[in-house]
């Protein structure tokens, strides 16, 4: 049986339930995971991403977890070919797109051979049997079917032909054969719908849109999701149908958000708050191309995007914009920041604001390219030569990476440096409801270029790097300014004035007032959540595993335990009081998918005695996972 | 025909814009020496970068440029110090990457005059990929390529444009590269606008500047210049009367190639290529007319220079009008913005939102707008 609760409520009824009912029956349940899981090409991340605005647009709370290989179509049929969708929706606010599913669709022996390890006894499988072919079942080493040995026989399983119910549904269009087949995965999505009651006009609309150009595909899409919808209706095979209640969320109004699309947004939002033209300067890279895609889309908005010959052409051109004065930006991932390292290093020394998105993913080198991971922390920390700090930004979520692009960009501009953004994987392609702010109440970040010359000697000179008492910031004066003209380098410039300077001095303070700087930025105070305020073990995390750490701390909490759980998104500089709230701690867990690199830091400026927990294998933590970390924390035995 | 050469004019075509025409313009006299900063000049005595750098501050007060609305940006060697020296906006940035930085300040600033100062280990070695692509997308920027065929700032090792065979200190048995010819890849390149001139050539250095500065798109000049410490008089043949009379051919757009005393050198053509032959022997109809929008002739002019300099092409080998990417990237935003920018708020919120009040979800609002 399932353990995947979050509030320690009932496991979803339906998974206790059995086929044997005559009538259908409506079940209400508080949440529910579903995978959807087929070939690259069996579209199951479109179907995932349907039923999930359907979700959204009923008001549920969701999370979900797209999971697909880096070969844009490998083999059909093969195990590493399978593309999986898994989405967690529910009546209440959750905070992981869940562990395991407890339903399953299968679309052929490959998705349901990598998947099934995950599925509860007990859980719904839905199998498409069609693909269930002797050469299919021979390709993922199967060596006999299970849908006809006894194998299944622990789970509640559907099987539907859905490839011939499809076809047979679609012959009167006069659609081939094999075209009719593709459109199995929209009957999935039907028999979906009708299971979960959700609406059935939304993803016919979605449809029309999306198939405007050729309206007799959007019709033939639109019978396969009736047909699906219909068989769940009109068959016997499934006995329950379950509802799943609108959450109870903060007042407000919502839409469903991946963190990609928040982040081009907080992009485009950072550009009218400080009225600043932005330049995106990039190249395309998994996971972060979506942000390129999308900021393409919004050149209405004062966006110019440039795809560049490479990482460093992208990042050099945004550099350039904002010498210029506007707002650069790259986007990127690990190995493109490892590409971009030494313009990184010219906009500390320049003093130059820009922004660097790097949407995380496995490595090293091209490692994991789809799949999730923290491990840029120390390369955004240091991965410079010489003495570069640069501030760090991480947002904790999907909608999260809205806000942060936001922060980063006002750091950016007020300190005249270049900021990380530190996304990954999970966040960037997994979605959920996001209270879409009042564009009023975000934060005005109108900037100043200077416009006459400074010296304090009074000999009427500008010096690009006399400083501003307060920031340190230096100030940012745009070509075409006159009077002001000057010469900017990578070469250790002459603190003031800004000629070179080979001075042993002057380097030694450039390099301390490069990195007081840094260390000055006002960043918010870190909050724990400790509801009993007696707990001795606080969980710290950074980044995507903010969610699982939560649904974590929920069930440690459910079964008795006092645990408390602060969250880093701002990881250079460190938040004021992160000394303090770790020194109120009898011990610090830090849960990290990468081997300890914030435990390391932490370690290193607090002497706090941090332990690390672990995990890269390209997927977020587990909740449950995690809660046992935490329960033997508690219980006194802390990881190693 | 008469007997002198015939000269059959082609007109270029006149591009809409000319390379400086956005850029604002001054009435005040300006001097060479308005455009000195403060800054000492530390090239080594002798070098070649003292002649181009003389050139380079007599010719900007000609374009009658506010001063601020021009920028110099170099990358790593001993010419990318360049900008330090010149009283306007500058950049001195990372080795190879000035194109690209260029680049991000072109599209965003159509207001300013922007200018590349590079080497040929700049611009041929670690930052081959920026240039070439720079010249293929047409930025409207002007790149200075000073080649001394030698790395000078790392102490003499050998470059992309070095001779085979080139005893260095990297190479004491003598260079295995077969060199870059500069000229060559920019029209690879498909650049719009390339030119070659000799630093201590005063004239034809700021002749071809004038002309590459009018140019609207990238223009790539390259400059033969001379490095006395660790190349010393590399182009001594083509500075002294008595060699260079035999191997300096200065074209010019709509006139017959000629050279030597009293033109008695000739450019004809020789299967798919050029040759070189006295005039005397050549039928007047049969000596090339430089035509610098055909781009097999200036390829073919390309390859007359060779590494033994027994010849060297010098003016501007190629000049077309074709759009600039940054000209259409501009364009692009000015029609959505003008097609009606978005606002920020719908922009966030998307198409489909749904609205909850006191804990109750009150009915999504669907796609368009329509409830549901």
């Amino acid at each position: 049986m399932s353990t995947d609760t979050e509030v320690g409520a009932e496991l979803p009824d339906h998974l206790v339930a059995h086929g044997e009912i005559r009538q259908t029956e409506v079940k209400q349940t508080h949440r529910v995971v579903i995978r959807f899981a087929g070939d690259s090409g069996d579209g199951m991340q479109l179907t995932g991403d349907r039923f999930t605005s359907e979700a959204a647009a009923f008001g549920n709370d969701l999370a979900t977890l797209p999971n697909f290989p880096a070969e844009i179509r490998a083999p059909a049929g093969t195990l590493p070919g399978v593309s999986s969708f898994q989405l967690h929706f529910a009546d209440y606010d959750i905070l992981t797109p869940g562990d395991r599913p407890d339903v399953l669709v299968a679309m052929n022996p490959a998705a349901l051979k990598s998947n099934l390890p995950d599925l509860p006894h007990g859980g719904v499988l839905i199998v498409n049997t069609d693909e269930f072919t002797k050469r299919n079942l021979g390709k993922v080493g199967y060596d006999s079917n299970p849908l006809e040995d006894d194998s299944l026989a622990p789970y509640q399983v559907h099987q539907v032909a859905m490839a011939t119910l499809t076809r047979t549904a679609l012959e009167p269009t006069g659609m081939s054969k094999k075209d009719a087949e593709r459109a199995k995965n929209m009957f999935a999505l039907g028999l979906l719908s009708w299971m979960y009651h959700r609406g059935t006009e939304g993803t016919e609309a979605f449809l029309r849109e999306k198939f405007a150009k050729k309206p007799e595909l959007a019709e033939a899409n639109i019978l396969a999701f009736r047909t699906g919808w219909n068989y769940g209706e009109t068959t016997e095979s499934f006995a329950v149908t379950y509802e799943v209640a609108p959450a109870a969320l903060p007042g407000g109004t919502y839409r469903q958000i991946t963190g990609n699309l928040a982040l081009a947004y907080g992009v485009v939002a950072a550009g009218q708050l400080s009225e600043l033209p932005v330049f995106l300067g990039t190249y395309p890279i998994t996971p972060a191309s979506d942000v390129l895609h999308e900021l393409s889309k919004h050149k209405g908005m004062g966006v110019t995007t440039f795809q560049a010959e490479d990482e460093i052409a992208g990042i050099g051109a945004a550099l350039g914009a904002s010498f210029g004065g506007a707002l650069g930006v790259t986007s990127t991932s690990g190995p493109g920041v490892a590409l971009k390292s030494e313009t990184i290093g010219l906009a500390v020394a320049l003093e130059l604001p820009l922004l660097i998105l790097d949407v995380q993913r496995g490595g090293p080198s091209t490692g994991l390219p789809t799949k999730t991971e923290q491990a840029d922390l120390l390369q955004a920390m240091f991965g410079r030569n010489g003495e570069a700090p640069v501030p760090i930004v991480a947002p904790a979520s999907p909608s999260e990476c809205f806000d942060a692009a936001i922060q980063a960009a006002r750091i950016a501009l007020t300190y005249r440096t270049p900021v990380f953004v530190l996304s990954d994987g999970s966040i960037a392609n997994g979605s959920e409801p996001w209270n879409v702010p009042d564009v009023e109440s975000l934060p005005d970040m109108s900037v100043e270029f200077a416009t006459e010359a400074n010296a304090p000697d009074g000999s009427g000179e500008f010096w690009p790097y006399l400083r501003d008492d307060d920031t340190l910031a230096r100030p940012w004066a745009v070509p075409g300014t006159p009077g002001l003209e000057h010469r900017i380098g990578g070469l250790e410039k002459a603190d003031g004035r800004g000629s070179i300077s080979y001075d042993p001095d002057n380097h030694d303070r450039m390099v301390r007032l490069r990195r007081a700087k840094i260390d000055g930025i006002e960043v918010p105070d870190i909050t724990v959540d400790d509801p009993s305020g007696e707990a001795e073990v606080l969980v710290l995390g950074w980044g995507s595993t903010f969610g699982p750490i939560g649904a974590a701390c929920r069930r440690v909490r459910a079964a008795g335990l006092q645990v408390a759980q602060a969250h880093l998104r701002n990881l250079n500089p460190l938040p004021d009081n992160l000394g303090e709230v770790l020194g109120r701690y009898r011990r610090v867990v830090v849960p990290e998918m990468n081997l300890g690199q914030l435990a390391m830091l932490l370690r290193a400026k607090y002497l706090v005695d941090a332990r690390s927990y672990t995990k890269v294998a390209g997927l977020p933590f587990g909740a449950e996972e995690l809660a046992g970390v935490l329960t033997d924390a508690v219980k006194g035995d802390l990881p190693a | 025909m008469t007997s002198t050469v015939p000269s059959r004019a082609v007109d270029l075509p006149s591009p809409k814009l000319g390379g400086l025409d956005l850029v604002p313009t001054t009435d005040e006299t300006q001097k060479a020496k308005d455009f000195s900063s403060d800054q000492e000049v530390r090239w080594c005595p002798g070098c070649g970068d003292y002649a181009v750098l003389a050139s380079v501050r007599s010719f900007l007060p000609e374009l009658g440029l506010k001063r601020e609305n021009i920028v110099f940006v170099s990358g790593i060697g001993c010419s990318s110090r360049f900008p330090y020296y010149l009283d306007t906006y500058g950049m001195h940035s990372i080795h190879g990457r000035a194109p690209a930085i260029a680049t991000g300040l072109a599209v965003t600033r159509p207001d300013l005059s922007v200018w590349v100062v590079t080497g040929d280990g700049d611009a041929l070695s670690i930052g081959g990929n920026h240039l070439i692509h720079a010249l293929r997308r047409n930025m409207n920027i002007t790149i200075l390529l000073f080649n001394n065929r030698i790395y000078g700032l790392t102490k003499g090792q050998y470059s992309p444009t070095s001779e085979v065979g080139k005893v260095t200190k990297s190479t004491p048995m003598g260079s295995l590269d077969a060199p870059f010819n500069p000229v060559s890849l920019a029209l690879g390149a498909e650049a719009t606008f390339v030119g070659r001139a000799l630093d201590s050539d005063r004239k034809g250095l700021t002749e071809v500047l004038r002309q590459a500065a009018a140019h609207r798109g990238a223009s790539l000049v390259e400059i033969f210049q001379d490095c006395p410490i660790f190349n010393d008089g590399s182009f001594d043949v083509l500075r002294k009367p008595d060699q260079s009379e035999s191997r300096v051919i200065t074209v010019r757009h709509g006139e017959p190639i000629t050279f030597g005393n009293e033109g008695r050198h000739a450019v004809v053509r020789k299967g798919f290529g050029l040759a070189v032959a006295p005039t005397a022997e050549v039928a007047p109809e049969d000596v090339v007319v430089h035509d610098a929008t055909d781009l097999e002739l200036s390829f073919a002019l390309s390859r007359l220079s060779d590494q033994a300099l027994e010849h060297a092409v010098f003016g501007v080998l190629r000049q077309v009008v074709r759009p600039t990417y940054d000209d259409l990237a501009r364009d692009q935003v000015q029609r959505a913005v003008d097609g009606g920018g978005a606002d920020l708020l719908e922009l966030v919120q998307g198409r489909d939102t749904w609205t909850v009040r006191d804990g109750a979800v009150l009915g999504a609002v669907g796609r368009e707008g329509v409830s549901r």
